[in-house]
């Protein structure tokens, strides 16, 4: 651990608290909001942010749109947009930023209004882009349910996973978002039926919406936002707050190929590169912020990063392993993730945000001394293509 | 576009991108084409006008004869796309073709999707419009 480079470290955060704003606040509004509440989180000001992380959901000219926005001028500008893994990369390159010397205060913000917008994130059918692969693909009328359920299906055939196992990791998730007010209040806003902890057979016998995913397998669709800041380590020091150190992080992408495999997603790459940097290995963590767009997406990424072998993921799961309180396994998403707390279209700086929580002790499913956390983001689908971001997050 | 009922209809793909247009052209014939690479031999799909494996774009185009097995699928039980909505239940599935590519598409003629498996037989079968035909397949026979 001594070696660990101290380059960077997350000083900031702020969850944008609502769900459901009813049309009156904009995307570009949570992300002022939430920036200001960062930063005095911090004990920082708009003055000190040299760096902005952007991307681009809030619209126009990307950074350009947004420093003025903020009534910055910003020396680093990164639109980097690779779905919800935008945040793990934007924290990856903050920190290779500000350990190069360009930039010594980094801003993240995201902003939506998807709940409020009525989209259709999940069961949409997708437009007749332009995009080569959207016009070979289009014509099929696959939903983004049914492109991650190709995903569970393949698994389920290959491996032997069964429903009930991913629904493990739905239980889980209910368990922590019912510790979480924060949550409570977003699944009543957003008119959940019958708010409570669930069990497997909930879950399973949930309505299908694409075989094999039931609808308590899938993520919610909620307005939010929130923000993150990043410092460099003179920086850090005098903040309010305990550093939460970024040791390590990787980068990967995955796209259908013939003869590919489909249940392997591009956190198989990520993660070697993240946990080599780091210097620990999945078995010394403490927390998995892993993006849970459906069930599936967890269990397959836990696979990938190594927290068990390839396909072995369904029985690892099993007898609640991923509860806070069960120190058998990673305490998994202790907010309640995106299926029980908040999923406005690209999740990944909530588990920046939440993995820092735990990291400083200020979760509501907090596990007793935390040390070491990952924050992995999915951007784009699992089932064909995507990004994978992983982070390696620690405190001294 | 010369339709002026308002069923909703299928999306259909453009026969003027630049890379998978040809694709698309190609299947007015009924011919389901793939890009072959003569230089090193990767088979390029989706097509482009590059080569994947190689920094050719030697490539030629083959057709399958449209057997294959289903990689993986999924059972669409809800859509809000106004044309799909009316179709539900359906399945979309990752088809192995015989000859390499994974394509993406529709398995149609079964009566309950849910019975389909993953390693099932499949056959081509074409869904005909007026400037293009659309590739779907079915189980093919025992």
């Amino acid at each position: 651990m001594a070696t660990q480079a101290r380059d960077a470290a997350i000083v900031g955060i702020h969850e944008y608290p609502l769900r459901d704003v009813e049309g009156r606040v904009s995307p570009l509004q949570i992300k002022a909001e939430s920036a200001a509440a960062a930063l005095a989180d911090a004990g920082l000001t708009w003055s000190d942010v040299d760096a902005i992380y952007d991307a681009g959901e809030g619209g126009g000219m990307g950074g350009l749109t947004i420093a003025e926005y903020f009534g910055l001028k910003p020396n680093v500008i990164d639109t980097t947009n690779v779905g919800g893994s935008s945040y793990e990369y934007h924290a990856a390159h903050a920190k290779r930023d500000i350990a190069a010397g360009k930039a010594r205060v980094a801003l993240l913000t995201y902003g939506s209004t998807a709940h409020s917008n009525v989209q259709r994130i999940g069961a949409g059918g997708r437009g007749g882009g332009v995009h080569p692969a959207d016009n070979m693909e289009s014509f099929t009328g696959m939903t983004l349910i049914a492109n991650y359920a190709m995903v569970a299906r393949r698994h389920m055939s290959q491996y032997g996973t069964t429903s009930e196992q991913l629904a493990e990791i739905s239980v889980a998730t209910r368990a922590h978002a019912m510790r979480n007010p924060q949550a409570v209040k977003a699944m009543q806003d957003l008119e959940f039926l019958d708010i409570r902890e669930t069990t497997v057979a909930d879950v399973v016998g949930s309505r299908m919406v694409a075989d094999p995913l039931h609808l308590l397998e899938c993520c919610m669709i909620s307005d939010g936002g929130g923000a993150v800041v990043i410092a460099a380590p003179e920086v850090a020091r005098d903040c309010a707050k305990t550093p939460v150190w970024i040791l390590g992080s990787g980068e990967a992408t995955k796209y259908p190929e013939n003869g590919g495999d489909i249940t392997v997603s591009a956190a198989a790459q990520s993660a070697p590169q993240a946990f080599g940097e780091a210097g620990v290995t999945p078995a010394e963590l403490d927390i998995a912020m892993i993006y849970d767009s459906f069930s599936i997406t967890v269990l397959a990424l836990l696979e990938d990063l190594g927290f068990c072998p390839k396909g072995e993921g369904g029985a690892w799961v099993e007898g609640g392993r991923l509860r806070f309180d069960n120190p058998a396994g990673p305490a998994l998403n202790t907010d309640g993730g995106g299926l029980s707390s908040n999923h406005p279209g690209m999740r990944g700086i909530f588990l920046l945000i939440e993995a820092a929580r735990q990291l400083r002790g200020e979760s509501t499913s907090q596990v007793a001394g935390a040390r070491l956390a990952v924050a992995h983001g999915n951007g784009g689908m699992l089932g064909s293509r995507h990004c994978a971001g992983t982070v390696i997050l620690g405190r001294d | 576009m010369s339709e002026s009922n308002r069923t909703p209809s299928r999306p259909l793909p453009r026969l003027d991108e630049p890379d998978t247009g040809e694709f698309w052209r190609k299947t007015k014939d009924k011919v389901l084409g793939y890009q072959h690479c003569d230089d090193c031999g990767t088979i390029v799909f989706y097509p482009r006008r590059h080569c994947t494996g190689c920094l050719g774009s030697n490539l030629t185009w083959q057709a399958s004869a449209g057997e294959g097995t289903i990689y993986t699928f999924s059972v669409v039980r809800q859509s809000y796309h106004p044309f799909f909505r009316s179709l539900v239940p359906y399945a979309v599935a990752w088809i192995d073709l015989d000859e390499g590519p994974r394509i993406l598409s529709n398995i149609t003629g079964v009566e309950d999707p849910g019975t389909l498996e993953v390693g099932q037989r499949v056959t081509l079968t074409w869904e005909e419009h007026d400037e293009v035909c659309i590739p779907l397949f079915r189980p093919a026979r025992e």
